[in-house]
């Protein structure tokens, strides 16, 4: 259910929270390569920071909460390119089915 | 060769997440999807996808310490730097895209901190990607509200006489806090203070030290 109190889920600031986890990964090629992607698809005119934030919003707190940070990148900039045409939804769900086929793990299948 | 598999730590001895060897999930398939379809249909190539990452992994926070320094033994650049920090930036040679900087000067009655309450806005070009912690809804969240118990958690206590002043980041304005220089480093030439700035000295949470 959708609670407003005044704010959206991500405008986050003066809300509860507890501690802070100052605990570091690195980050892995994958998501490297999801941020290459949103910039070079900036520069090539097909989205920008405000479309991006725009389906991360509407994606809602669940998807903050059960989604790492570039796993919600890599849906919207998808969203995006849909939206702007670069492919259809068709086209990804076929090269996704492509992708999965090729092996078990990211290595494999990239 | 037995090949060595025990928790692999990466050079900066932080933990790798979950990547090449283990299981392909939904949203690394559609990584490659995108990348792969955007390559194919002529949008981009790989070329440019590797240059972009190793433009990434090559900004640090070292960046945004060689323009402290520079402030801290220059005091034209220093009024350059707070008058409009992305042209000071670009003079300096670093390359921050089209985004619109301040750089926010600490002093002995004013401690600047940045957030971004909405995001995960960060002046990546000056300091790399943004840590971890910056991007948590608990740093979000609470820096507006209790700043100084924020800056108590990352062992910065603040006297009472200290303003405090908090800056919410958004995508299109990013600050970079200039720290006041330490009275121990007075003296010292501009290269040698640039070890003396932290990443954390220029989000806030955090003061210069002695790399000694």
């Amino acid at each position: 259910m959708t609670r407003f109190f005044g704010k959206r889920w991500h405008d986050m600031g003066g809300s509860p929270a507890g501690n802070i986890d100052r605990e570091q990964h690195d980050f892995a090629l994958w998501e490297k390569r999801v941020d290459a992607l949103m910039v070079l698809s900036s520069s090539a005119g097909l989205m920008n920071t405000d479309s991006l934030r725009r389906v991360l919003e509407d994606m809602g707190e669940d998807a903050y909460e059960k989604m790492s940070y570039y796993e919600r990148w890599i849906a919207s900039i998808g969203q995006n390119m849909i939206e702007a045409g670069a492919f259809s939804t068709q086209e990804l769900a076929e090269k996704m089915e492509v992708i999965k086929a090729r092996g078990v793990t990211y290595g494999d299948a990239s | 060769m037995p090949h060595d598999h025990h928790a692999p730590l990466s050079p900066s001895d932080h933990p790798y997440r979950d990547d090449d060897d283990t299981s392909l999930t939904y949203w690394q398939t559609m990584e490659i999807a995108v990348r792969e379809l955007l390559i194919e249909k002529g949008y981009l190539s790989a070329t440019q996808i590797q240059e972009q990452i190793n433009t990434m992994d090559e900004r640090s926070p070292a960046n945004g310490a060689a323009l402290v320094a520079k402030a801290w033994t220059d005091p034209t650049f220093k009024k350059s730097l707070i008058n409009d920090a992305g042209e000071a930036s670009r003079n300096m040679g670093f390359d921050i895209g089209p985004m619109h900087l301040i750089a926010l000067e600490n002093s002995e009655t004013v401690h600047n901190v940045i957030v971004c309450t909405l995001c995960s806005c960060y002046p990546r070009n000056l300091l790399g990607l943004p840590p971890d912690w910056y991007k948590s809804r608990a740093y979000r969240s609470r820096t507006v509200i209790e700043p100084r118990k924020v800056l108590a958690e990352f062992g910065l206590e603040l006297g009472e006489e200290i303003q405090v002043r908090v800056h919410d980041s958004t995508a299109d304005m990013r600050y970079i806090v200039v720290p006041a220089q330490p009275k121990e480093s007075i003296g010292l030439s501009e290269n040698e203070l640039k070890d003396w700035v932290t990443r954390d000295s220029m989000i806030g949470v955090g003061l210069p030290r002695s790399p000694i």
